[in-house]
């Protein structure tokens, strides 16, 4: 019997398991199919609204244009201006290309509503609209709308005075360092850092998910011993909170910061780092959790490599999409639909791709503007505003993607997250919150028209 | 008390840091001055291919002779930066018989040992080669890592008592009396204001003699002493590859052309090479074109190339130098000979020595020749000791050996350090004090090595970049910027860091534009988000003029409680009238705030 379900969801990262959550709630039969491993565990764990509103410089200008460079006095380009407080108020500022536009505030406020109601009480962030600061591992401070309970007692508005633990041999997080970074961002209460030994020794370049293990699992009272080196130091920093990169934990984050918490008798939080990102992962955890219970069922590891299609009205050119082709070991299994989303990524998780030549959406083909000359895909400044962090594909309306003459490609195709384009979310700080918008309305959408 | 004679030695690639050890050696008293890092202009921009002659050996037969010569040499007293990967000249089907066999009797007339391969036993070697491949021959061409050699030479002249100033550029030259008597040298800090001595001051250098080394800016110096000297810089691409499609020097053999060489270096391919005259050797075009002309013309002889990752491209210019009258109009005809211009016969300046021309491979020679010269005019009898000694950090082959456990690195790991460090990695590794874990994955760099590089080369992490190999990988300082940067505290303070950490992206940043595309541009979006979204360091209110106005933000659920000090589980949701900056809209109006 030919696998047959009402919507079919390609791609799991947060736009795809978004709108398959979403279209479950319809009440409509849903798969989702992913191939490679989502980038939750490259992302921070962080859920980004709408952190900046960058400054386009649009036109057809060459690849030498700087970027926006006022005020930022490095030599990297930069944003110009400063975080976004309330990032719904911003929203009206976007320009009409952006996937926050097309979908409207409604739809963003709806996608975080189900996202406060899927997380649960791994999240903090839903009770003001606005956006808080979160230090990061680099020492500075990011805008952010949701952030993971185990990074609550770190938000930077909070007066407190604040330590930050390194780990020696851990060269993604300098505390020292961070916290005289902090304190050159102007943040409103005193900081220090410190590095100290992780009681057990590892291998050198051991990863921090060994970290984590070590502390769940409290090998070698690690958590004590852990302890008993930081004392002096909160007590002679008068720390009311205390930082530690985010490996606190893999399996039991909350019983690892509450015991140490308890041991320092302060507040413990962790610092969002880069990959392998534990509360990327733990969030990865929660979503996948929440799709099992929905009873979205999964087909994991394997590509889709093509489609089947079929003229639906001749003179209009309109396209209906039959069934995806899903490779399996060279042979390629038709997954039948009535309703179809595209949430395979952006550049980074190859839902864009490029040659020399042009860059394209492989699955459906479908159009992703571009200038035809590659050095205007990017800028000079390294944090320029580059038209490649806007590629993808553009959707009309009901976010079906659209051919270069603005018609809806396929009747039931719908996009969602980084494989739509105008959205540059690392400068805007965006990328979650997009994901979240765009997968709720597509999902929803795709639901409803079965 | 006999006072030495006083050299000035202008230029830090391989030639000046070749001469200022040589001198040095033979007892002068040496200062050698670089206006940017040691190999910042042509050594530090070449494929890193150490001739075997074979690339001359039809055309240039005395260049042919000096190659292998100084390539036997190279082997001996450079151990730790060269690779013996062995070289080919591979003919396809189309390419002329008669050139094969012209070549061939060169390498033998040159005393290249070289060998003729059937088209299956290249395709053996090197599997990628084309399916077309008629024949090859096997030269002993291999890959030098033109950092650590020239880093290595100017080490060895400061232990004989050489001044080695970088970021110092000569912005005059001193003539008296006819007579050039030193140069001015401004101390600059980089290009970032960071610490590298004392920026902005000038300081008068005298010296009995200056050796001006600086290859293709060896006009520029000649015009600030009144002299004429015709350097004809030519620019060159060369394409980097994400890892190493072949094992071998792999050569077209046709008479000339670009693209038509593959330089297999450290875990990467370099593509290689235009020939394109240039005005100004700082200021010329780097096009896509050339990167296309790499690819697409080097895929017929690897044709996995096509589609194989590139990671990043970067040009250099060759000091190409002919004698006034020549007249040669293609750069690729012009003579790759090195001239040596006394300036006291050629244009009665006496007291300044120009050295122009020739090739990375042969720079000991020129050092030796023009060191001769100044024995000479000296009346200094001191014999060349240079291809005699081994350079620091390959004094002694057996520590490669026993790399792995002495040090608690992984093999991998331990074995590339111990071969970029050579005899120093017992030093380096083996006295670390404290955990050493990796800083640079893509090139296996740890904590140790790095350290050590920065006791070289301050905050200047593109120097320590170029001592290490850091941030050069696949990733280009992706997962690495940060951290190579965070090494630099706490001997620096957090804003020196910064600095440092933009500068070096940005450089980066500038040789991966032209390979921005199918995977790297993936990387490239991977490398953004790491460092504008996990990190923010595109909005960080360190680096932008206006303060942030924290009490606009969200201060957690608890904040009520933690300020007031008493209950109520409202939060803070008035805290957000008043945004961290004023909305604009896209003409640049200001918008109303809405209250929330």
């Amino acid at each position: 019997m030919p696998i047959r379900e009402d919507v079919l969801v390609v791609g799991g990262g947060m736009a795809g398991a978004t709108a398959a959550l979403s279209a479950a709630r319809t009440g409509a039969s849903v798969r989702l199919v992913s191939y490679r491993k989502p980038t939750f565990r490259q992302a921070s764990g962080l859920v980004d609204l709408l952190g900046y509103v960058p400054e386009r410089t649009d036109g057809d200008t060459s690849g030498d244009v700087e970027g926006g460079t006022d005020g930022s006095g490095s030599d990297t380009g930069g944003r110009s201006s400063g975080p976004v407080a309330n990032p719904y108020d911003a929203l009206s500022v976007l320009p009409d290309d952006h996937p926050y536009s097309v979908v409207g505030d409604d739809a963003v406020r709806e996608a975080f509503d189900l996202f406060d109601e899927v997380a649960g009480d791994l999240y903090v962030g839903s009770h003001t609209d606005a956006n808080a600061l979160l230090p990061t591992h680099g020492g500075t401070v990011k805008p952010t709308a949701r952030y993971p309970v185990s990074a609550a007692a770190g938000v930077a508005s909070d007066d407190r005075s604040m330590l930050l633990v390194g780990f020696e041999g851990l060269t993604d997080f300098d505390a020292p360092l961070a916290a005289q970074h902090l304190r050159a961002a102007g943040v409103p209460f005193d900081v220090e850092g410190v590095q100290v030994r992780f009681p057990i020794r590892f291998r050198a370049d051991a990863k921090v998910t060994r970290y984590a293990r070590a502390l769940d699992r409290d090998e070698e009272a690690a958590r004590r011993r852990l302890v008993s080196r930081l004392e002096d130091h909160v007590e002679s920093s008068g720390a009311e909170r205390v930082g530690f990169p985010a490996l606190l934990g893999d399996e039991q984050p909350a019983t690892v910061r509450e015991d140490l918490a308890d041991r320092l008798g302060v507040d413990v939080f962790e610092v969002p780092m880069g990959p392998p990102s534990l509360p990327g992962m733990r969030l990865e955890d929660r979503l996948y959790a929440a799709l099992d219970e929905a009873g979205v069922r999964m087909t994991t590891g394997n590509p889709v490599v093509d489609y089947e299609g079929e003229e639906t009205d001749e003179d209009a050119g309109s396209v209906r999409i039959n069934a995806v082709l899903v490779d399996h070991k060279n042979n390629r299994v038709p997954y039948h639909a009535e309703q179809f989303v595209l949430a395979t990524g952006g550049l980074v998780g190859k839902g864009i791709t490029s040659s020399r030549e042009r860059v394209m959406e492989p699955v459906f083909d479908c159009y992703v503007p571009h200038s035809e000359d590659r050095y205007d895909w990017s800028r000079a400044d390294a944090f320029g505003d580059h038209p490649f962090a806007r590629f993808g594909v553009v959707p009309d309306g009901e976010l079906r993607p659209t051919t270069a003459d603005g018609e809806a490609q396929f009747e039931n195709l719908r996009a969602a997250g980084g494989v739509l384009g105008g959205a540059d979310f690392a400068a805007e700080k965006s990328g979650s919150g997009v994901s979240l918008a765009t997968g709720h309305v597509a999902g929803r959408t795709a639901g409803e028209s079965v | 008390m006999t006072t030495a004679p006083t050299v000035l030695v202008l230029g830090g690639g391989s030639t000046g840091c070749g001469v200022a050890r040589d001198l040095a050696m033979r007892g002068f008293d040496v200062t050698l001055v670089e206006k940017g890092n040691l190999t910042h202009g042509t050594t530090g921009r070449m494929h890193g291919l150490l001739h075997s002659g074979g690339r001359y050996a039809v055309s240039d037969k005395a260049s042919a002779r000096e190659c292998i010569q100084e390539n036997r040499v190279l082997r001996r007293i450079a151990s730790h930066c060269v690779e013996l990967t062995g070289g080919l000249f591979v003919q396809k089907a189309e390419d002329d018989d008669a050139y094969f066999e012209e070549k061939l009797q060169g390498c033998r007339d040159c005393g290249i040992p070289a060998e003729v391969l059937s088209g299956r036993e290249a395709r053996e070697m090197e599997p990628y080669l084309a399916k077309d491949v008629k024949r090859a021959i096997r030269v002993p061409d291999g890959a030098v890592d033109p950092f650590r050699l020239c880093v290595a030479n100017a080490a060895s002249a400061e232990e004989h008592g050489a001044r080695v100033e970088t970021h110092s550029e000569v912005t005059d030259v001193l003539v008296e009396d006819g007579e050039v008597v030193g140069v001015e040298v401004e101390h600059k800090s980089g290009s970032g204001p960071r610490v590298h001595g004392k920026p902005g001051e000038t300081e008068e250098l005298y010296a009995d003699h200056v050796v001006n080394a600086t290859g293709a800016w060896a006009g520029q110096v000649g015009d600030l002493a009144g002299v004429d000297v015709e350097v004809r810089p030519s620019k060159g691409v060369m394409v980097v590859m994400n890892s190493r499609q072949v094992d071998t020097v792999v050569n077209r053999c046709r008479p000339k052309g670009d693209a038509d060489i593959i330089v297999p270096h450290e875990t990467a391919c370099i593509l290689g090479t235009t020939d394109e005259e240039v005005e100004d050797p700082e200021d010329y075009p780097e096009e896509g074109w050339e990167v296309d002309l790499m690819i697409d013309t080097l895929s017929e002889l690897v044709p996995m190339l096509k589609d194989a990752r590139t990671i990043r491209s970067f040009w250099g210019v060759r000091p190409l130098y002919e004698p006034p009258g020549t007249g040669t109009t293609d750069p690729t005809d012009i003579t790759r000979d090195f001239f040596l211009l006394d300036h006291g016969e050629r244009d009665d300046l006496p007291g300044m020595t120009s050295i122009v021309g020739g090739k990375f491979t042969t720079y000991r020679l020129m050092a030796e020749k023009i060191s001769d010269h100044v024995c000479e005019l000296f009346g200094v009898d001191a014999d060349c000791r240079t291809a005699d000694e081994p350079l620091p950090g390959s004094e002694d082959a057996a520590v490669l050996d026993d790399y792995m456990d002495a040090f608690g690195l992984r093999s991998p790991i331990g074995r590339r350090s111990s071969q970029r460090l050579g005899s120093k990695a017992e030093s380096v590794l083996g006295d670390w004090q404290g955990p050493n874990p990796v800083v640079c994955n893509c090139e296996a760099v740890t904590r140790a090595e790095f350290a050590d590089a920065l006791s070289d080369s301050g905050t200047d992490l593109n120097a320590a970049r170029l001592r290490t190999r850091a941030s050069m990988g696949n990733c280009q300082g992706a997962f690495c910027c940060s951290r190579m940067a965070a090494e630099l505290y706490p001997n620096y303070d957090e804003p020196v860091v910064r600095e440092a950490y933009d500068e070096l992206y940005a450089e980066r940043w500038k040789g991966e534009r032209h390979a921005l595309w199918g995977e790297q541009l993936s990387q490239a979006m991977l490398k953004y988000a790491l460092h504008a979204t996990t990190m923010n360091a595109d909005g960080d209110p360190a680096r932008l003029d206006d303060p942030v106005d924290y009490a606009a933000f969200d201060a957690g659920p608890d904040a009520v409680d933690v300020d007031a000090g008493e209950g109520g589980d409202t939060g803070r949701t008035d805290a957000t009238a008043d945004g961290g900056r004023p909305i604009r809209d896209e003409a640049g109006e200001e918008v109303d705030d809405a209250d929330s």
